[in-house]
């Protein structure tokens, strides 16, 4: 059973629970910090890379020799010229033993396997000429046809269709099941299936996960110098240690001979969670030249070339009871990897595999994915990775099933989810829940939102027949976060295990310095870590100093992805606090002369119990300086490190309503309320998790109603600039109103659970649902994403018009017939 | 994004100016205009464009501001488009470019980029064209042999094509006063700052309730700004009501070519069309009881 606090009362300490502005937010805002393109280095050389326009093409011949002979430019290499020293990018999560992974090359020398792949690098001595100087380099291609379309992909094989890598034999990487019979931990799929045709109802719907762009703010840029006695990579990377790691890995150069720096990072939402080609193009020419080198890419190259998320077609089927009881939910995925398998790659849809049930107690359960190459730029994490796949499927299901049954969406929800008296929880998937109540926070959203009233003027104009229709979406989600128990990556083939590392060192002046394993890239850890230590250590807040991103001051780390720097890394560090504390208490002993067991640690002081001496931890930080007088045999060093691996994942949740109206005329959404009420555990710092709630928020709606990375038949990226990669502004959204209900997490000592992707995760189906409930009653069940207004306009008209004409070649997944997708098989006699 | 090398002059006339297009011009080069920079830059960091000269405008005083023409107003050239929209004249007696001007792209733009730089660039989907057909713009081109005037049917000519000839320099544009219509801009797009998928300049001079005169301008329904002369004629003379004016509007489309893509296919931009001058025609009229979300 879980208790839920009522959040007014929780976390009464000073500094935890408080809203801190950000410390690093200065230096990020202005840009006066080192990000790595503000990096200069004596000496330092240009990289310019000349890359594919085609998507698959051999590489008949290069003429380097004008490029050679331009201004100020020191080399041009092909792939041919690399060989070998540019070691070649990992996958780090073969998700079956047999999985097919294509070898990625970071410049291949003989065939090209998307539009955008590099095929040369030109080194000059300014950015300017190394750019004028690759518009030189002439590229001879002979095209191949390319695997563009993913289920024309997952079709193809070696006689029929096109493969994206033909030496392979085929497209299909690798098949990964879960099936709860098999597991386990619950029934048979199909037989529930069979039931339901017979006597329940069967729902079954295909949905489109698009194509989506991370975008993160700041480009990727790179910097290396080979000129010290350690090869130092500075980059704007979410993984430094990771990096490091595949760097030696690949190359041959001892990971003691390499140190990463990831400075100031701007942004990432998991694209910059890579061991990109240009990195190990860098690290490779750096070493051929003996010179530090740049490269940064331009926005044009970083939305056509750095990872692309989601890329999902899902098949679903779920069965019920004619009274909405779900009795089994078997998933279909077809998985577009791209062209090759990235570091984690093929892992992403198995990371939604655990999701698909949510906070349901579904009996049975069956997932497969089948993860596909095609001729694109590759896919791998993106804020949220795998669960918001998950999470809209489902959330998407359970409004077709309310629909069928003619009752509230929430009805139908309440009817299947797990009840807070019930946690901790196994679910079909085979997780174990820690804690939740769906109950209390559906509750307060309702109440935020004002459901009641906005179903009846729902109704209202429903009967009027007004041209602007609302409509009412419901997401109850879960996630699973904190990646992650190392023994359960590890029974899942992951390459790495998912523990984090913090170390505190207690400085002679009285100041702290922490370091992490983390690596920050816009989250605000230096903020929420200085809160941690502040309270726990009992020193001022601005006395803390949080140092990370760089393998030689933080040795130890797995960086930060998948909500983890907080349950993960913040449990690391409260355990390294702790034994600061518990090293300092033989010497304060000491040094007042008191019996260690009537010593008490509170705010900052060793007291002795009962009288009013004491000794600051600060002052004993200056003593153990001096070590004038320690105890015997007591260490001259308070400072300590832990290493902590989680017992489990933590599964935040929450429930996310929205309103829209939808003009019916030109189908044209607005949205008009969204209220979320997210249960995430005890808070650090209320101001940053309500800025990771609206970011998430705003990045999960553009799903919903904007983003898409689109590609023509010729395999070129057509979204490849702002100006047709709608990024939605603070222009495009609302004020969102936005609480929580606090169900501490059980598997950490801060009660805490993850936030940084939770907002992403839950609004995309809201929405979705928010825009089918407005137009349900005019004969419409889906709309693909983005929801444009064209597609809505279509779906809406196309019944009463038999069919508008397609939006042509320009838009190549939309199709008509997929915005009224989906069957219901109702058993014969069914309830109606 | 590093453009390719160029040549730079800022001339502080446009006698200047222009002689130093006809000069590197006669030399075989190509020279570009530089205005506000909102269009043509991006176009060189691209690299889709490489000048050997950019002769920029932005140093001739004589080309920036509004005044009064008598009959008309007189609209520089190198005004920016937010000088546009809170210039009290341009309310006054072209409240339609108003209108155009304040919602377009954002702040940031609409302080470097310029009205006679978005004209003479004439994107199809650009916001300021169609309300310059509409209100019967013509502008002002000066070039070696001197200043002519070209009417505004004529000014456009294609997709990033106009009148204006390689060595010449659109230097202003006149605008006859339209005091007292009441004027809306109805654009539609997904997001903010978005160009429009489809928008519809329309102005009305009312007589009572009946409308007596009325231009209607299309942005983004063809390969130019174009004039929706079949509902100008079908309004005048009817009532400012929702009937009357939807039932002209069904003329929108009458001849338009729009383009199809990633934000939707030519039938629906035709439907758009449509409806959306019914509801400029309206809100111009000052019937704004159909609110539109977006
Ligand atoms: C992010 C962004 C969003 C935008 N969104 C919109 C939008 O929603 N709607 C919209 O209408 N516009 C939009 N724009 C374009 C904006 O309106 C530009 O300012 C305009 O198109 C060009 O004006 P400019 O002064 O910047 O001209 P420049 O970019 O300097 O020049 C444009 C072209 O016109 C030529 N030129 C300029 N001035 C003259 C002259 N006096 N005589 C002859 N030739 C000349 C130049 O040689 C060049 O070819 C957007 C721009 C950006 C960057």
């Amino acid at each position: 059973m879980t208790a839920t606090q009522d959040p007014g009362v929780a976390t009464p300490t000073a500094e935890i629970g408080r809203d801190r502005r950000r410390k690093e937010d200065q230096r990020l805002i202005t840009g006066r910090t080192r990000w790595t393109d503000n990096l200069t280095l004596p000496g330092m050389l240009h990289l310019a890379m000349v890359r594919s326009p085609f998507p698959h093409a051999r590489i008949a011949s290069i003429d380097t020799s004008a490029a050679k002979q331009s201004t100020n430019v020191v080399a041009v290499y092909t792939g041919a010229d690399l060989a070998e020293s540019q070691g070649a990018c990992i996958n780090a999560w073969p998700v079956v033993t047999d999985q097919v992974t294509p070898d990625h090359l970071p410049m291949p020398a003989d065939r090209v396997a998307f539009a955008g792949e590099t095929v040369a690098v030109v080194v000059a001595r300014s950015a300017a000429e190394a750019r004028d100087a690759a518009e030189l380099v002439e590229v001879e291609y002979d095209e191949l046809p390319a695997a563009l379309d993913l289920k024309e992909a997952a079709a193809a094989d070696s006689d029929n269709g096109v493969l994206a890598h033909p030496d392979l034999g085929t497209n299909v990487s690798a098949v990964w099941t879960f099936d709860s019979a098999e597991a386990g931990t619950g029934s048979d799929v199909e037989e529930a299936i069979a039931q339901a045709r017979e006597d329940g109802i069967v729902i079954e719907r295909e949905y489109r996960q698009q194509r989506l762009i991370p975008a993160f703010m700041e480009p990727r840029s790179v910097v290396v110098d080979p000129t010290g006695e350690q090869i130092t990579m500075w980059s704007a990377t979410q993984i430094p240690h990771i990096l490091r790691f595949a760097l030696a890995a690949t190359t041959g150069v001892p990971e003691s001979k390499i140190r990463v720096i990831a400075p100031d990072v701007g942004g990432g939402f998991g694209g910059k969670l890579q061991q990109t080609p240009e990195e190990m193009i860098a690290f490779a020419v750096a070493r051929m030249l003996g010179k530090p080198v740049k490269f940064t890419e331009t926005r044009s190259e970083s939305l056509m070339t750095a990872h692309h998320g989601r890329d999902q077609w899902q098949r679903l089927t779920l069965a019920a009871t004619k009274d909405g009881t779900v009795t089994g939910l078997k998933v279909d995925l077809l998985a577009d990897l791209g062209a090759y398998v990235a570091i984690v790659g093929g892992g992403v849809p198995v990371l939604g595999a655990f999701m698909f049930n949510a906070i349901y107690k579904f009996p049975a359960y069956r997932f497969t994915t089948r993860n596909i190459l095609t001729n694109k730029t590759w896919t791998d994490a993106y804020r949220g990775a795998g669960r918001p796949e998950a999470t809209y499927a489902v959330e998407r299901l359970m409004d077709e099933l309310a629909a069928e049954l003619g009752v509230d969406p929430l009805e139908v929800r309440e009817k299947n989810w797990i009840k807070h008296d019930e946690f901790p929880f196994t679910t079909v998937a085979g997780m174990e829940y820690d804690s939740g109540n769906y109950e209390a926070a559906t509750a307060r959203a309702k109440e935020m939102i004002g459901y009641d009233e906005l179903r009846a003027e729902q109704r209202e104009r429903r009967e009027r027949g007004d041209r602007v229709q609302l409509g009412i979406g419901v997401s109850t989600f879960t996630e699973m976060c904190g990646l992650a128990p190392s023994r359960i990556l590890g029974q899942l083939n992951y390459g790495a295990g998912g523990w984090e590392h913090a170390e505190v060192r207690m400085l002679a002046t009285g100041k702290v310095e922490v370091v992490t394993g983390a690596s920050a890239h816009g989250q605000g850890h230096e903020t929420a870590f200085s809160q941690i230590v502040a309270d726990r250590l009992g020193v001022p807040f601005e006395d803390v100093e949080v140092l990370h991103g760089d393998t030689q001051v933080s040795h130890k780390g797995l960086d930060t992805y998948g909500s983890r720097s907080l349950v993960v890394g913040g449990e690391a560090l409260v355990r390294a606090v702790d034994k600061v504390i518990e090293k300092a208490r033989p010497i304060a002993a000491h040094l007042l002369e008191a019996s260690i067991d009537d010593l008490e640690f509170a705010q900052g002081s060793f007291t002795v119990r009962g009288t009013d001496q004491g000794l600051p931890i600060t002052e004993i930080a200056t003593a153990v300086f001096a070590s004038h007088n320690l105890p015997d045999g007591v260490e001259s060093s308070l400072d300590s490190e832990a290493t902590y691996d989680p017992v489990n994942f933590n599964f935040p949740h929450g429930t996310h309503l929205c309103a829209v109206e939808v003009d019916t005329e030109t189908g044209q959404i607005k949205m008009r309320k969204y209220a979320c009420c997210d249960d995430i555990g005890n808070i650090i710092n209320p101001l940053i998790v309500a800025g990771q709630v609206h970011g998430g928020l705003v990045q999960g709606i553009a799903q919903a109603l904007w983003e898409e990375a689109v590609y023509d038949e010729n395999g070129t990226l057509v979204t490849g600039s702002f100006v047709d990669y709608l990024l939605p502004t603070a222009a495009d959204t609302i004020s969102f109103d936005i609480d929580h209900t606090t169900s501490p997490s059980t598997t950490n000592t801060l009660g805490t659970k993850g936030v940084g992707e939770a907002g992403t995760i839950a609004s995309t189906p809201a929405v979705v649902n928010a825009v089918v409930d407005a137009i349900r009653h005019l004969g419409v069940n889906d709309i693909q994403m983005p929801c444009t207004p064209e597609r809505v306009w279509r779906a809406i008209h196309s019944r009463s018009d038999g069919g508008g004409e397609t939006a042509g070649a320009a838009a190549p997944h939309f199709d008509p017939s997929t915005g009224m997708s989906g069957t219901v098989d109702r058993a014969e006699g069914g309830a109606q | 994004m590093i453009p390719a090398a160029f040549e730079y002059v800022a001339p502080t006339t446009v006698e200047e100016a222009l002689q130093a297009l006809a000069e590197h011009g006669a030399a075989g080069d190509d020279v570009k205009i530089l205005a506000g920079g909102q269009s043509l830059l991006p176009v060189l960091r691209m690299r889709l464009n490489a000048p050997e000269w950019v002769v920029d405008l932005s140093r001739i005083p004589s080309l920036r501001g509004v005044r009064d023409g008598g009959d008309h107003l007189v609209i520089g050239a190198m005004t920016t488009h937010d000088a546009v929209g809170h210039d009290p004249l341009v309310h006054e007696h072209a409240l339609l470019l108003t209108k155009a001007v304040t919602h377009l792209a954002d702040a940031q733009v609409r302080h470097r980029g310029t009205f006679g730089g978005a004209l003479a660039h004439a994107d199809p989907a650009g916001d300021v064209g169609a309300p310059a057909l509409a209100l019967d713009a013509s502008f002002v081109i000066a070039g070696p042999g001197g200043s002519r005037t070209v009417p505004a049917g004529e000014f456009f000519v294609d997709i990033f094509e106009t009148a204006i000839g390689e060595d010449e320099i659109l230097t202003e544009v006149h605008i006859p006063k339209h005091t007292g219509w009441g004027a809306h801009y109805e654009k539609f797009v997904r997001v903010a700052h978005q160009w429009p998928i489809v928008a519809v300049a329309a102005s009305v001079r009312l007589d009572g309730d009946t409308i007596a005169e009325a231009r209607v301008g299309l942005t983004n329904m063809g390969s130019t700004p174009l004039r929706a002369t079949a509902v100008e004629e079908a309004l005048v003379g009817r009532p400012a009501t929702e009937d009357a004016v939807r039932e002209a509007a069904a003329h929108a489309a009458d001849g338009a070519n729009p383009p199809t893509d990633l934000n939707g296919g030519a039938d629906y931009r035709r439907h758009l069309a449509t409806v959306l001058t019914g509801r400029a025609v309206l809100a111009a009229a000052g019937r704004n009881g159909t609110r539109v979300p977006g």
